[in-house]
């Protein structure tokens, strides 16, 4: 009985997490972006500079009228969004925040798992392409997919790397063998990892696949109302995944001064200032094209992940 | 075709000075940072009203009393919004005996703001100073007859409008003004030309 209640608590605990933090991070995208670009920002919305701007969203897109196109594969169309936006759900039970047991459900092959069901993620924008019976949706979906393709790629090594380094693929496990000069070791892959994963995200930069200048929001350009907002929330939920991640495979996770108590309040923090970087190269950089996003990829990230493993390899062989 | 060999964006740089691969992308990333940090441009309008220059066109006011129904506003206006009605009322002599005298009286003055382009000839051309630019801009309405500002109102726009910037320390004096001055100089000249020749008149 005991045990049923600790497994529910912890799962309550996840999806809180997964519902706010989302939530938190796009309104901090807001706030961020506008200052960024010398404005206020949503201001009235909750009354205290808008902090629930995005409450306030939730609530116009749940009045939306939900609209299939006739031409859709309709099963497909309707699945989309929950396919893209489930996997970030699965990912976050086991990511550690904290020392000790302060994970959703401790996973063995953490980062098989994750790396894995990150991948299905983006395969709700290509169904949702394909469902929509919509040429713009279909160059979008065939977008994202090649970007999946190229950069799925350095992100495994570069999280090989760091299995390689740990001599372990438990996620705890890893943050547990951390020392601090990982991060110099480490930090090529863990750039990489980060530009890779954003990539994955279709994050601007590397936006091309939803371009919404270009070709109306890709796969998405026939989602209306709530289905719409469930992949603009797959977005935010998989900031916070990427950044929990990188956080826990090259920041050190809960490493830090008073780790035993706060340790979690370290990850927490490391994560946060991860997606404040991701906002702040959204506002910086105008959106790559898409031959320069796969070579990219294929001559820059690659490379540099290769090379990255070489090193930990050498390293790892030195100081055994 | 020269296309950046990879992210870095030194490409572009003419070939002799060496740029640190990158530097284009961090000098991006300051320049956002920065921008974040200083004050924001946004105006709260509706929250706080703007502060806009002494000479802003926003409604223009009429000073009945100035006016003497010359039409010269509504001639000259480019989209023919000012309307004007009058009559002539004959005033009785001013002296017993004196000849009678007709003056214009104002039924209408109006000013459709759904026309006006505020171009400001009409301030500009009247003789008699019964036009006034005033900044208040708050006057939009549902209805489009409703932009026809009749009299009454444009009386109440009068009261909106702001006191004349002060000249220019090295301007040139007002016209009043120096014609006052004028007057003046002239009679203490005078007072003076009289003064020395009073006790010359004494003596004599």
């Amino acid at each position: 009985m005991n045990d049923v209640l600790d497994v529910a608590l912890r799962l309550l605990a996840v999806f809180l997490v997964f519902l706010v933090f989302p939530l938190l991070v796009g309104q901090t995208e807001h706030k961020v972006m506008a200052h960024m670009q010398g404005r206020l920002g949503p201001m009235y919305a909750g009354g205290f500079h808008g902090w629930a701007q995005l409450v306030a969203d939730g609530v116009k897109f749940a009045q939306k009228e939900d609209v299939v196109p006739a031409g859709a594969d309709r099963r497909v169309f309707q699945l989309a969004p929950a396919v893209a936006l489930l996997p970030y759900l699965l990912v976050l039970i086991v990511i550690p925040i904290g020392p000790g047991n302060a994970v959703g459900r401790f996973v063995d092959a953490g980062i098989f798992f994750v790396l894995a069901v990150m991948g299905v993620g983006v395969l709700g924008a290509l169904m949702a392409g394909w469902a929509s019976a919509n040429k713009f949706s279909l160059l979008g979906g065939l977008r994202t997919a090649a970007q999946l393709m190229s950069y799925e790629l350095p992100m495994l090594l570069t999280a090989a790397s760091v299995a390689m380094a740990a001599g372990t693929v438990s996620l705890p496990g890893i943050v547990d063998a951390f020392e601090w000069w990982w991060v110099p070791w480490q930090i090529v892959g863990g750039l990489v990892f980060f530009t890779a994963g954003l990539a994955e995200l279709q994050r601007p930069p590397f936006d091309a696949p939803v371009a919404d200048s270009e070709i109306i929001f890709g796969a998405y350009t026939e989602y209306t109302g709530l289905r719409f907002a469930m992949f603009l929330l797959a977005e935010y939920a998989g900031i916070v995944v990427l950044c929990a991640l990188t956080t826990v495979l090259f920041l050190g996770g809960w490493h830090g001064p008073y780790a035993d108590g706060l340790g979690w309040l370290w990850t927490l923090l490391k994560t946060a200032l991860l997606a404040f970087v991701v906002i702040w190269l959204r506002v910086t950089y105008p959106r790559l094209r898409e031959d320069q996003l796969q070579k990219f990829a294929w001559t820059t990230l690659i490379p540099l992940a290769l090379a990255q493993i070489a090193l930990t390899g050498i390293v790892k062989v030195v100081i055994s | 075709m020269s296309r950046p060999s990879s992210a870095a964006g030194s490409a572009g740089k003419p070939a002799g000075r060496f740029t640190i691969p990158g530097s284009g992308l961090a000098k991006g990333l300051a320049v956002t940072l920065r921008t974040m940090t200083r004050k924001t441009q946004t105006r709260q309008y509706p929250d706080v009203q703007p502060e806009l220059p002494p000479r802003t066109r926003g409604v223009i006011g009429l000073f009945e009393e100035n006016c003497t129904v010359c039409m010269l506003c509504a001639r000259e206006c480019p989209d023919w919004c000012i309307y004007i009605d009058s009559h002539k009322e004959t005033v009785p002599p001013a002296t017993p005996g004196g000849r009678e005298r007709s003056r214009n009286v104002l039924d209408r003055f109006a000013i459709d703001f759904s026309l006006c382009m505020y171009c400001g000839i009409c301030v500009e051309v009247c003789p008699f100073d019964a036009l006034f630019w005033s900044p208040e801009f708050e006057y939009a309405e549902t209805d489009i007859r409703e932009l026809v500002h009749e009299r009454d109102r444009l009386r109440e726009w009068m009261w909106t409008v702001p006191a004349p910037p002060a000249l220019d320390p090295a301007a040139e004096e007002p016209k009043e003004i120096a014609a006052a001055r004028k007057a003046a100089d002239k009679l203490a000249a005078q007072a003076q030309a009289e003064q020395p020749g009073r006790p010359g008149e004494g003596d004599a």
